[in-house]
């Protein structure tokens, strides 16, 4: 291949049923491309004698070879790449098996790939398998699709069956975006591969290679302005500061306007620096570094594109979600999101419907299971520059991550920002509790728990807080242990000084929800009154009083930190359900009957309710 | 997926790994390049110089020596040393020399276990490292086609091979827990012939014995061995003869095989590689000891 100037790099996806004859395919290709050495070929052709299915001749399928015997082992396969050049082009093919996990591995095999091989087998026709592979593919943005009628030579190379099989998969395929064309072949024995048939002389078009070193792709970023997600700010010194990225799309300058997303700050390229040396302009797919003739700050995350044909910023979208992992996709829970150089923190809301890809048709979710496709609304903690993935994968492709496992949990593709949240960001808002309460993405509030000594407040507290802090919110515990070694460390166990020690935590707890915050107080706060003033410090719906109800038969039974055998021994005075009263709360928010709930059901009451209550917002 | 239509296909390559190590930079706290010295690993250092031009190379290269490189690979090494931005660091398993472990009486699975998996493990341990830059392809065998470009490691070094992360897109999630690593292979997507033709177009510097001239071998099962110091014992009826021979890959020298070949430049290189007939792999002792060896000593903490 002439290194210097070949027309590029096309990476295409193969997919079929199991024994459709993909191996075969496969290793056909890289036969014939003359890449496979002697000792491969010596290695293929014992092996073809010893296991092949082809009698003597050789069985391309056990090149590929290794994937049966990692399946035992119960290792993840998803995709294999293999790599075969002409002299007109290089190709990357995307090998995804089609067994169980298969939405998973066709989804990161066609993620890349710019056109997708679907065969079938000529006997057997176009079956729900295949319309799901035409499915993820076009999901995937691929519009380019060869039909491979493989097996042709088990048909008695039959034009009939050829053109039918061809009709049936057009009709199917007319309401979709997808291209085709159908070629028939024998993977096996050569036909029409890289060779074309002695025995269909019926049959006019290309081979297959013909075809994959020819086919013009109209890239599906084609058409859009300049973008650049910035990837690394390049600063060796003072004197020089660079953005680094890859051209996502269009072409940039030396001089061009250009502005700075989501800022919208305007600016003018300077350099373009390369290596090589400054470039004149540089084209989409390139890497490059950019100075600006302004000190504008930017930083990875940040997109810099056209000045007079930006990307939309926006902070919520509707998006397809795909699950990639066993842990589900449960809508309220906070993500990490990547999409383009950015990470942002997502909350996936209420499903509006998964879909069905063998019938394409939509069912009601309550959450994404495992290679599950849906769809729903995303909620940004910030506004991001972004395309719908339709025009550009790299503006509109993102993966979400578990924030305590790490894993990649979903792949996602945005469809369009919602209305509501295209306006707000621009206009400057006064500081206030709103700003600060939108800046966090949370409706603040305080839950405050009230029971007696060793009823399980604190341990509700803790793990609500944990709960609530995975799911991205913000918030803070007050219990009596931070509060009575700092704060109210002069304060005793008198009624004056409880009732002063309840009026301290409700103020810190005000100031707290005013910053935003979601509060977890924990504290017996005995007395119907305190309780009520407290209350009356915040603002409608923002106290949670939260009633954790054990009885005092319970609590003194189990006794955990003695401190009742000590009080009914008289060493501890003023000790509330002893010699102090507990005034239980008429209206409580939530009533958590301990002596009916587990310690986790009591929690998830909790976490549910604020669960609800954030939605609402 | 960019759209590579108008690039050629070594600019398409040459930007994804280029794109693949400023991700590296960019969200990782303490990266190192591994260099083996080799091909591949001159075209990776050419790629990072690439990418953070103008800024000096954000990492330091390491170099696992396990003393019995070619003699020309370490006068290639020194020679990387003096370049400019450029910090070498050389790690030897010092343990392994003590006892002795070599080649020739161990064999190369002790010897490569001892002095390179071992020492690598040793070397990230030592400085911190929380992910290593290597020169692994997926064309060379088939353990490596399905292997990701973000590959994790346990804290122990280990490979969990039922435990990887989908890749999708150019979205590399590179979370991890404290003690996990990463190795990152940038030139993940290129081939043999691929690296060859990017040599010849950047004219990038490589260790002469890629390139055909008299040696000194002997004949060893097989394979032409070259006499490359006095520590390579003659075998009983075994002396040197000089023959024009080549490397296509380099590693310990004894336990890497020559080819005869008159190749002298990088076209004539390129040009027999077109008409070769053998896999690149063929010259390496490790592949051949077990058949899904790859495999298991990728899981033991190999690169
Ligand atoms: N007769 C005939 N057999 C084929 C053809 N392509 C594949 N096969 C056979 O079909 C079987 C399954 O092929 P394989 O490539 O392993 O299928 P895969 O599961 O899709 O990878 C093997 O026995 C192949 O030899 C073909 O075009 N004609």
């Amino acid at each position: 291949m002439d290194a210097e100037s070949g027309p590029g790099l096309l990476r295409f996806i193969t997919c079929g049923s199991v024994d459709d004859g993909k191996s075969t395919l496969i290793g056909r290709l890289l036969y014939d491309s003359k890449l496979l050495f002697e000792d491969q070929l010596a290695a293929l052709s014992a092996a073809s004698k010893k296991s092949g299915t082809r009698g003597d001749d050789l069985d391309f399928a056990l090149l590929l070879d290794g994937l049966s015997a990692e399946r035992e082992q119960g290792i993840t396969i998803d995709v294999a790449y293999r790599f075969f050049a002409t002299n007109k082009r290089k190709f990357i093919v995307a090998d995804a098996p089609g067994h169980e996990q298969y939405t998973r591995n066709m989804v990161t095999g066609a993620s890349t790939a710019e056109l997708a091989v679907i065969l079938v087998d000529a006997r057997k026709g176009v079956l729900t398998q295949t319309r799901r592979h035409s499915y993820l593919v076009s999901l995937l943005g691929i519009r380019r699709i060869v039909l491979a009628v493989n097996k042709i030579d088990l048909v008695g190379y039959s034009q009939e069956r050829f053109e039918s099989l061809e009709r049936e998969y057009r009709q199917f395929a007319e309401h979709t975006a997808l291209r085709m064309t159908a070629i028939p072949m024998s993977a096996a024995e050569g036909d029409n591969v890289s060779e074309r048939s002695r025995h269909m002389p019926w049959y006019r078009g290309p081979t297959l290679l013909q075809y994959l070193e020819t086919v013009q792709l109209d890239a599906p970023a084609a058409g859009l302005p300049f973008r650049m997600p910035v990837q690394w700010v390049n600063r060796p010194h003072q004197d020089f500061r660079g953005y680094a990225g890859r051209i996502a799309s269009g072409e940039i300058r030396a001089g061009d306007r250009a502005v700075a997303l989501p800022s919208g700050r305007e600016c003018r390229i300077e350099r373009i620096v390369t290596w090589e040396g400054d470039l004149a302009s540089a084209a989409s797919g390139l890497c490059v570094t950019l100075t600006l003739t302004e000190d504008i700050d930017l930083s990875r995350g940040d997109v810099l594109a056209a000045a007079d044909a930006p990307p939309p910023s926006a902070d919520q979208f509707e998006a397809t979600l795909i699950a990639l992992h066993a842990n589900a996709i449960l809508p309220g829970r906070s993500y990490k999101m990547k999409i383009g150089s950015a990470t942002v923190s997502a909350i996936v809301a209420p499903l509006k419907y998964k879909i069905d890809i063998n019938s394409w048709q939509h069912l009601p979710a309550e959450r994404l299971e495992l290679n599950e496709i849906g769809v729903g609304e995303l909620e940004l903690d910030r506004p991001i520059a972004f395309e719908p993935y339709e025009r550009s994968r790299e503006l509109g492709g993102f993966i979400l991550i578990d924030r305590i496992t790490h894993d990649t949990v979903a792949a996602g593709m945005l469809h369009f920002a919602l209305r509501r949240s295209q306006n707000v960001h621009w206009q400057t808002l006064d500081v206030n509790k709103q700003a600060r309460a939108a800046q966090n993405g949370q409706r603040p509030g305080v839950i405050w728990l009230t029971g007696l000594s060793g009823a399980g407040k604190s341990t509700i507290a803790n793990l609500v807080e944990k709960q609530l802090h995975a799911a991205g919110r913000r918030t803070y515990v007050l219990d009596g242990d931070n509060i009575r070694h700092g704060l109210n460390k002069d304060l005793g166990f008198t009624e004056q000084d409880r009732v002063e020690n309840i009026r301290r935590v409700a103020e810190v707890s005000k100031l707290m929800v005013d910053a935003g915050l979601i509060v977890l107080v924990s504290f017996i706060s005995p007395f119907r009154a305190e309780r009520r003033a407290a209350r009356a410090l915040f603002g409608a719906g923002e106290f949670i009083e939260v009633f954790v109800d054990a009885t005092l038969a319970d609590v003194e039974r189990r006794d955990v930190k003695g401190l009742y055998r000590r009080a009914r021994s008289g060493q501890l005075k003023n000790f509330t359900g002893i010699d102090s009263p507990y005034e239980p709360p008429e209206q409580a928010e939530i009533h958590l009957d301990m002596s009916r709930l587990t310690l986790e059901q009591a929690v998830e009451r909790v976490v549910e309710f604020m669960r609800r209550r954030q939605a609402e917002a | 997926m960019m759209t590579t239509s108008s690039l050629t296909h070594l600019q398409s390559l040459e930007a994804e790994s280029i794109f693949i190590m400023r991700e590296v930079v960019a969200e990782c706290r303490k990266p190192v390049l591994l260099n083996s010295l080799g091909k591949d690993s001159a075209v990776m250092l050419h790629l990072a110089r690439k990418a953070f031009h103008p800024a000096a190379l954000p990492f330091p290269l390491l170099h696992i020596d396990t003393t019995w490189k070619f003699r020309a690979m370490y006068e290639y090494r020194e020679h990387l040393a003096r370049s400019s931005g450029m910090q070498m660091l050389v790690h030897i398993n010092t343990e392994g020399l003590r006892q002795g472990i070599n080649p020739i009486t161990h064999g190369s699975q002790i010897h490569t276990d001892v002095m390179k998996t071992q020492a690598l493990k040793q070397a990230l341990d030592h400085y911190g490292f929380d992910a290593a830059f290597g020169g692994a392809r997926r064309d060379e065998e088939k353990s490596r086609a399905k292997e990701r470009i973000f590959s994790f490691r346990t804290a122990q070094h280990r490979w969990d091979p039922k435990n990887q992360r989908p890749e999708l897109w150019t979205l590399y999630n590179t979370d991890k827990h404290n003690g996990e690593s990463i190795r990152v292979f940038p030139l993940s997507n290129w081939t043999e012939l691929d690296v060859w033709q990017y040599i010849r177009r950047e004219a990038i510097p490589i260790v002469p014995l890629y390139f055909a001239a008299e040696r000194p071998v002997v004949r060893r099962d097989g394979a032409l061995i070259m006499v490359d110091d006095e520590r390579l014992p003659l075998r009983p009826g075994e002396t040197p003869e000089r023959l024009t021979v080549r490397f296509r890959t380099l590693g310990c020298y004894p336990l890497t095989s020559a080819i005869e070949s008159n190749a002298t430049s990088l076209d004539e290189v390129i040009a027999e590689l077109l008409h070769s007939s053998r896999s690149e792999r063929h010259g390496r002792a490790i592949d051949h000891d077990d058949e899904a060896s790859m495999e298991k000593k990728k899981q033991e903490g190999y690169f």
